[in-house]
């Protein structure tokens, strides 16, 4: 209700403020209404999970049941356009919530089942000699530091190299030739690299290898062109005005690269190195051809096979032995701590960024 | 030490497409020249190819002679490193190195080419160059904080003490104003009056009343047509080109009367 029907119609006056039309106001939902619909539609789908409804039938239906309400009871208080935007966010919601799901479920299976041999002797003990209960992957852990850390070393730097290469200097032909091999580069299946390892280490030491440096190798293949891309676009986005300023200061070239496009990207170029290193540190096929297993500890990447966390996480599961349990709370040991590794190395990377990034106070 | 430039017959080009023709003209030394005219006609193209920043632009060279006191800057041996040494240049939007602090930025000349120079030198330096700049009272007690943090104008001043700590013979400014108040305008006009004692300043705006203000010597370029090659018409003191210029195309353009 509108003030003006309180005074006789035709005498509105000029400064008088208030709606033009006589059209009610729209309502307003309580802040908590999306709630109340989830909650609601939860209790109902609870009740018919009693009754004996499919479970399927009942989370899809629920679903929908939630958007259709949210859209329906604003439909009917707030007006169309606000339906609408309810509707959308409540779309948005539920596509996240099941983009979630597979997330969830997956670090709770890893934790929940890596977590009963979270101990000191796992992080402590190698395989040596160990049947059955006990045991750690102390020599697995090892390696795939050993075996990622040298990959890292080798592709980063060349990977660096490569993006500085075709950002500051690449032009025509041998630039675009380059850019294309990286495409190439990238869509190679990982065991693809691992057998390129092992052809090339069986040209010098003959059939039979197996070497860290040689996983490191097949590692590298898969890392470098992640590396190139990253690093790439960081250069990028640098903008020419600061080539310029430092040009005009008389600063060389590589100097100007060096020390303030590199500089300014730096926290771009930790991330992309820390992404390369996540996406090649759980390859399980190229280490199991290129390094082979071992029970044992071994430190050097260029004398006999040497283990890894994906693949004696792997050897674990599928080859368990007499007794199957302490072998698969192995596995999934060995799992939660190859994932516990790629979170330590992102928290590192989130670490760079701060300290390295341009600030403006 | 201030120096002065003589540009003869200089053709400008970016690969095929020739953006300036021609150019004949004496800088003086101690003296702040403007470079006016519309746009596109070739300014910042021409004012580049005086410290070689042109051919940073692939495909971008020069034909003709352009020599500082005499040396040619565009002799085969001559390292164009060196040249911008000698030869400094504010942009014409601030740009500070953001990842440095306002100390740092006032000495990169030193820092990027990795110069050692004891703290109470680059410290004397950094207040010397600040001070020059107009932005030491300013700045004075936050030295150490990014200088990306200051104020556009300040950006401004912080650049032109980037430049001027290299101590270079030659400054050259891109129409360092036009992103500024002004308020900011004026401090770096009043700026440009100090340095052309100890600075042969080269300066291009599209301000008139700038130009009449800071100028001794104004050149003006012109344009025939799109695709067209930008050549000088006319150089001479700045209150002559603004009184009585010899060129119709030039009294039509400083009177407004242009296009
Ligand atoms: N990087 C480049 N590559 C190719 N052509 C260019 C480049 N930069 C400028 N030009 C061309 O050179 C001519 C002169 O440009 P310039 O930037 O020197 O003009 P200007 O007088 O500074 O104009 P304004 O007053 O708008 O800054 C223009 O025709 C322009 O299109
Ligand atoms: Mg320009």
């Amino acid at each position: 209700m509108t003030t003006s029907t309180s005074k006789p119609a035709g005498t509105v006056g000029a400064g008088e403020v208030g709606p033009a039309t006589s059209s009610p106001s729209p309502g307003k939902l309580p802040p908590r209404a999306p709630w109340l619909v989830v909650g609601a539609v939860a209790s109902v789908a609870v009740l018919l999970l009693f009754v004996g409804v499919s479970p399927a039938l009942v989370v899809i239906g629920g679903l929908a049941a939630n958007i259709l309400g949210i859209c329906l009871w604003s439909r009917l208080v707030e007006g169309r356009r606000a339906a609408t935007d309810r509707m959308v966010t409540a779309v948005v919601a539920t596509a996240f919530v099941i983009a979630m799901i597979p997330l969830v479920s997956l670090l709770y299976t890893v934790v929940s089942r890596g977590a009963a041999r979270m101990d000191a002797a796992f992080f402590t003990n190698s395989m040596l000699g160990v049947v059955g209960e006990g045991g750690g992957a102390y020599h697995a852990i090892m390696g795939t530091l050993i075996v990622t850390g040298l990959a890292a070393l080798i592709s980063v730097p060349i990977g660096i190299m490569t993006a500085v290469y075709l950002v500051e200097y690449g032009k025509g032909r041998l630039a675009r030739s380059i850019t294309f091999l990286v495409d190439v580069m990238t869509g190679i299946p990982s065991i693809v690299a691992g057998l390129f390892a092992v052809a090339l280490f069986q040209l010098f030491f003959g059939p039979g290898i197996r070497l860290g440096i040689m996983g490191a190798v097949a590692l590298t293949v898969l890392m470098i062109p992640v590396v190139v891309r990253s690093v790439e676009e960081m250069l990028k986005i640098v903008p020419n005005e600061l080539r310029e300023a430092s040009y005009a200061l008389g600063v060389s070239k590589w100097r100007t690269i060096v020390k303030v496009v590199l500089r300014t990207s730096v926290a771009g170029i930790a991330t992309g190195i820390t992404l390369a290193v996540a996406r090649v540190i759980g390859e399980t096929a190229p280490l199991l051809i290129t390094l082979g297993a071992v029970t044992g500890v071994n430190f050097n990447p260029f004398e006999g096979r040497m283990s890894s966390l994906p693949v004696f996480s792997y050897y674990s599961y599928v080859a368990p032995g007499a007794s199957p349990a302490p072998s698969i709370d192995r596995a999934w040991a060995a799992a939660l701590v190859l994932m516990l590794i790629v979170m330590a190395l992102s928290l590192l990377a989130r670490l760079i960024s701060y300290l390295f990034s341009p600030k403006i106070r | 030490m201030a120096k002065s430039i003589e540009v003869r017959d200089l053709n400008i080009y970016y690969g095929a497409f020739r953006a300036v023709e021609g150019v004949t003209m004496s800088i003086r030394p101690a003296q702040v020249t403007a470079l006016i005219g519309p746009s596109g006609c070739g300014k910042s193209t021409f004012l580049r190819s005086i410290n070689r920043m042109h051919e940073v632009i692939p495909g971008a060279y020069v034909e003709g002679s352009l020599t500082l006191n005499g040396n040619d800057l565009y002799a085969p041996g001559t390292d164009p490193v060196s040249v911008r040494r000698q030869v400094g240049m504010v942009f014409q939007r601030p740009n500070p190195f953001p990842t440095m602090s306002i100390y740092d930025n006032v000495v990169a000349g030193y820092k990027l080419n990795s110069r050692k120079a004891s703290k109470t030198v680059t410290d004397e330096l950094v207040e010397r160059s600040l001070r020059g700049a107009n932005l030491w009272n300013e700045v004075k007690d936050r030295l150490d904080k990014p200088g990306a943090g200051l104020s556009g104008g300040q950006q401004q001043r912080l650049c032109i003490a980037r430049a001027i700590a290299v101590q270079p013979d030659v400054l050259l400014m891109d129409e360092p104003c036009s992103a500024l108040d002004p308020i900011s305008t004026l401090a770096i006009e009043d700026l440009i009056n100090e340095l052309k004692t100890e600075y042969t300043i080269v300066i291009v705006t599209h301000n008139m009343q700038q130009a009449a203000r800071v100028s001794d010597y104004t050149g003006f370029f012109n344009i025939e047509g799109t695709g067209k090659p930008g050549k000088l018409v006319e150089m001479d003191e700045t209150k002559t080109i603004f009184s009585q210029p010899r060129e119709k195309a030039t009294e039509d353009y400083v009177s407004g009367r242009f296009g």
